[in-house]
């Protein structure tokens, strides 16, 4: 018997047809869904006189387009609203719970899939949006899907996919205080570059990786996409189990031991054979931060900005504003955006506070602190973390994408530098003309009490 | 299928789906006059209406999942994109949609200029350089049929309602 990956595993457990000349038949276990890549595909079905054949695996939320200053859509862009109400009249009309602006589940579809206890070990699941790969820190296989496909999971439960190649990613040693999984994963994609996953399935793995927690894993699997994979997993382990214990959609009893039980299997097995290997020692490793406009140009937060090797390199620098060789600490900085499917969970906005607390925003920069889900805000103001950036001179916001896809009205103006703890740094991604810098949340909470790109390290000590 | 035209170009790599077109296009719930937000924050990377066939940089279509991308590229008239890489989803949904993603090798690419006319040929999976050579590139087999028969995916998949049927009740999740 062939040694076999979790991700082999996983693949082979869900064929309803193996793949031939046609593409392999997969069935999915998860589809989630928003408001901006399903209309389409609702009306494809409508078009056919399609029924969604499994509403009981379907769940929907609104984030990508969602003001962030209140839950209500009264006054607001007459667009967004528009595609909210029909993601509204969509999920009635075919029995998909929604969880809407009213509801307390509503979040980033990638914050609340985990938190309800939906994304599970062992599962396919899908969503119409890149991120989906965040999905894959439990063990899952997770991926972006596009509109045409979404309308194919909802009428038929199943995709027609090739299968991907195994990418094995060796995360060894240990991370230094101020070092975080946002820094980890930045550097693995500056070093296999925005397509060097293109075609693979990338498994992270060693000690640095069994010894983060859940959101630290979900942070990292969140931007396998931006190396161009397929997906990103991480092997199930007791850090994954106790996450997962007695939340809303977790199994139960008996149910919860065979889950177990069956998870345990998933792991890949030892000598398992990969296409491909990378290997990061994190014991060297610095905060890291993006120069350019895409996520693999990035360098350790005390470093100078490269010199472009070529013309694509040289117009990133020019559209950024910086000069090769300039060191990026001590830039000014308008915005910093704290949130996002990447770093908008509770423990990432617990590093942004512990930063923040007792200080203030420097008076030439604009805080933006908006929670991931409802279920975070919920939480953090249970902690009093809302208090901490409010008193700081933060804004404390309703749950959303918000800036990090700048669809809402949160956005930068036409040439505003920000420090964000986002996913990508696109040109315009933050607003026509807005530049990005990616980085963790101790990053962005320094940079924000600084005005000007900072290391928490320096400004509050060893953390 | 077959495309004969002179290309436009899109020179930079890594192109991403939020060059193509901007999220504030994205609130949409159809696809009409999508073509129109083409490159909309890019003035650098427009091209000429009129040229079914747009050769693009290394990686083109990376990031953002959003088939509007596509939508648009149809929408304005491109038929065939010409690149040595596309992203996975985007070359996914350009299959998904009768955009035909043409994968050429670096020295093929480097023979592509405004001047000289192409045919890219579906069926007999070629890209010709008039003047130059005659390559070939490399298509999804199922995906080349359906694009070709005009047999839709989703009917495909409906066909195997029973294996769906049969699959969901010995399965597990």
């Amino acid at each position: 018997m062939p040694r076999k990956t979790l991700y082999d595993k996983i693949w082979e457990s869900h064929l309803v047809k193996p793949e031939t000349d046609a593409p392999a038949i997969l069935y999915i276990d998860l589809h989630l869904v928003h408001e901006v890549t399903s209309p389409q595909a609702f009306a494809g079905l409508r078009r056919r006189g399609l029924k969604v054949r499994r509403p009981d695996l379907t769940f929907a939320t609104m984030d990508h387009s969602i003001p962030t200053t209140s839950r209500s859509l009264a006054g607001f862009d007459e667009a967004a609203a528009r595609q909210v109400r029909q993601l509204e009249v969509n999920c009635n009309e075919f029995g998909i719970r929604l969880y809407g602006l009213e509801s307390s589940h509503q979040g980033i579809v990638h914050v609340i899939g985990p938190e309800l206890g939906l994304t599970q070990p062992g599962r396919t699941i899908v969503c119409g949006d890149s991120h989906t790969s965040t999905h894959g820190a439990f063990g899952a296989l997770a991926f972006g899907i596009g509109t045409t496909e979404v309308e194919q999971v909802l009428a038929t439960q199943c995709l027609l996919s090739r299968k991907s190649k195994n990418f094995r990613v060796n995360f060894d040693g240990t991370l230094q205080p101020g070092v975080t999984a946002k820094d980890m994963i930045l550097a693995l994609i500056a070093k296999i570059g925005t397509g060097g996953g293109a075609g693979y399935v990338l498994e992270y793995r060693g000690s640095a990786i069994r010894s983060l927690d859940m959101e630290a894993r979900m942070t990292i699997c969140n931007m396998s996409i931006e190396a161009g994979a397929r997906a990103g997993m991480v092997a199930p382990d007791e850090t994954t189990f106790q996450y997962l214990a007695r939340r809303d959609f977790a199994p139960k009893a008996k149910a919860w031991d065979d889950a177990i039980a069956r998870w345990k299997l998933l792991p890949s097995d030892d000598d398992a054979a990969y296409d491909q290997t990378v290997s990061i020692d994190v014991s060297a490793l610095d905060p890291m931060i993006t120069y350019g406009t895409n996520p693999a140009m990035s360098i350790p937060l005390s470093g100078h900005v490269p010199n472009p090797t070529n013309a694509a390199d040289s117009s990133a620098l020019k559209y950024m504003a910086l000069q090769p060789g300039q060191k990026l600490l001590g830039h000014p900085v308008n915005v910093v955006f704290i949130g996002s499917c990447t770093n908008g969970r509770l423990s990432d906005l617990r590093q942004a506070a512990a930063v923040l607390r007792g200080r203030r925003v420097h008076s030439s920069t604009r805080v933006l602190v908006v929670p991931g889900s409802f279920e975070v805000k919920r939480q953090a103001e249970f902690e009093g973390l809302d208090r901490v950036f409010k008193d700081a001179g933060a804004e404390w916001r309703e749950s959303g994408c918000s800036m990090c896809i700048a669809m809402n009205g949160d956005q930068l103006e036409p040439g505003q530098t920000a420090v964000s703890t986002s996913n990508r740094n696109f040109e315009g991604r933050q607003g026509k003309g807005g530049r990005t810098f990616l980085a963790s949340p101790l990053t962005a909470a320094a940079s924000a009490i600084e005005g000007r790109i900072a290391d928490a390290r320096q400004l509050v000590g060893v953390l | 299928m077959k495309v004969s035209a002179r290309p436009v170009f899109v020179r930079q790599e890594n192109v991403d789906t939020d060059q193509i077109i901007p999220a504030r296009f994205l609130k949409v719930t159809d696809k009409a006059g999508i073509g129109r937000h083409l490159f909309a924050d890019r003035p650098d990377l427009r091209v000429e209406p009129g040229h079914p066939i747009l050769v693009a940089g290394h990686n083109f279509g990376c990031g953002s999942s959003r088939e509007h991308a596509v939508w648009a590229l149809m929408d304005f008239g491109i038929r065939a994109v010409i690149s040595t890489a596309f992203a996975d989803i985007f070359r996914q949904n350009a299959l998904k949609n009768g955009l035909i993603p043409v994968v050429v090798s670096p020295e093929t690419f480097a023979l592509l200029n405004s001047d000289a006319a192409l045919t890219v040929d579906l069926p007999s999976q070629t890209l010709s350089i008039t003047g130059g050579p005659t390559v070939t590139f490399p298509i999804d087999s199922f995906s080349k049929i359906c694009l070709l028969e005009n047999l839709d995916e989703l009917g495909y998949l409906l066909k195997h309602n029973s294996d769906i049927t049969a699959f969901e009740q010995r399965h597990t999740s």
